[in-house]
């Protein structure tokens, strides 16, 4: 009985002791984490997406509920009027891969394309982020029809050995076009807020 | 019997370094050793939880009763991984995107259980520390070695900077899975080698 008791209480200290460590350290870095992930994931993505853009779309961001959950919507002030960047993901071969989708808020075109993360194999899939040739095809294209590989009947050139990748990257483009068309009226109220 | 500190400290490195000699914790050591970064920063987040959890268990050796101690070693090396992927997220977020799944995976690393029971809670503190940094900076070691391996071959780079120049076409295997089974055997052998005479 008492060893029972001794294995109990040695137990509880040490996981209390544990959880209470953790919530610690959670609460110190919670808001150190996020910048993180807006430094490194979003940020590069963004600022490609918006090269000379008049504003800083880090700093201009809204939420947009959508259904239960809350969207990420970045304003860029660009030469050619106003647009909005979301974020979402499509299936990879090693995972979700992240793309993020500017949307010209005026002629509801695509502005540009950049994967976010991913999983995806080095030197294959992987060039879906590194190479800036495959994100370029997206440059222009309008958001009423699904955005598709050549081989599903679309028109962007899949990365050869990579279609699983091209594919991913399209489904998440025409998803964020897809939430975009879902958000729109309350996008554009807030977008109008936004001014040089 | 008793061995020096040091002798703890210097087994870590060659007698029994993970995962060559101690053929332990090979589910990180091919799935992170894409590259020499990837490869050290899981070996030296390994190697603190190593340390710290080391050195807890030693600490806690008289209190904790034996029956529930595998229990109260993952309920210590857990709080540690999970202490290692929000300083890692905090402070350096590209090498938590590398390594992403593989950083709480070390609670079920093989090494630090292993240390943890067949050592740590049988000895006093001071050996249990150089004990754990031995055979952290070990496998930190062998990761980094297989990292460079598979960089070098699969990826023409070395932490990043091309090494081979332009004209080498990679060696897309090496960066696979089976190119980790691979190296990790030919590096066996070659120590199996080395370590024969």
């Amino acid at each position: 009985m008492r060893e029972m008791i001794k294995m109990v209480v040695v137990l509880t200290v040490l996981s209390a002791f544990s959880g209470g460590l953790l919530a610690a350290i959670k609460n110190n870095t919670a808001e150190r984490i996020e910048n993180q992930k807006l430094t490194f994931v979003k940020g590069p993505a963004i600022k490609q997406i918006f090269a000379g853009a008049a504003n800083d779309p880090l700093a201009d961001r809204f939420k947009v509920a959508d259904g239960n959950e809350e969207r990420d919507v970045f304003v860029g002030l660009l030469d050619g009027g106003k647009a909005v960047i979301m974020e979402s993901f499509g299936k990879g071969y090693g995972g979700d891969v992240g793309v993020m989708v500017g949307i010209d808020t005026a002629s509801e075109t695509i502005v540009g394309i950049a994967v976010t993360t991913h999983a995806e194999t080095p030197g294959m899939g992987a060039r879906a982020k590194e190479d800036p040739a495959f994100a370029a095809q997206f440059k222009g294209k309008s958001i009423e029809k699904p955005i598709q590989v050549t081989g599903d009947g679309g028109e962007i050139n899949a990365i050869s050995g990579a279609t699983v990748t091209s594919r991913a990257v399209t489904n998440a483009a025409t998803s964020v076009a897809e939430m975009y068309k879902r958000l729109k009226p309350e996008i554009q109220e807030k977008v109008q807020a936004f001014n040089k | 019997m008793a061995k020096s500190i040091t002798q703890e400290f210097v087994k870590g490195l060659w007698d029994e370094i993970p995962p060559f000699r101690l053929v332990l914790g090979l589910c990180p050591a091919l799935a992170v050793t894409k590259s020499v970064q990837d490869g050290l920063g899981m070996g030296m987040a390994t190697t603190f939880v190593l340390l710290c959890s080391n050195m807890l268990v030693s600490l806690l050796r008289k209190v904790i009763p034996p029956k529930v101690r595998i229990a109260c070693f993952i309920v210590v090396i857990a709080t540690f991984v999970t202490v290692v992927e929000l300083v890692m997220q905090a402070y350096t977020y590209p090498l938590f995107l590398s390594l992403g799944i593989f950083i709480p995976l070390i609670v079920v690393n093989c090494i630090v259980l292993g240390r943890s029971e067949a050592f740590a809670f049988k000895q006093p503190i001071l050996p249990s520390i150089a004990d754990g940094l031995g055979i952290g900076i070990g496998f930190t070691l062998s990761l980094g070695a297989l990292g460079a391996v598979r960089e070098a071959l699969g990826n023409g780079t070395l932490l990043g900077h091309s090494i081979f120049g332009a004209g080498f076409e990679p060696f897309a295997f090496m960066q696979e899975a089976p190119g980790a089974f691979v190296g990790l055997g030919l590096m066996l052998a070659l120590m199996n080698l080395v370590g024969k005479k």
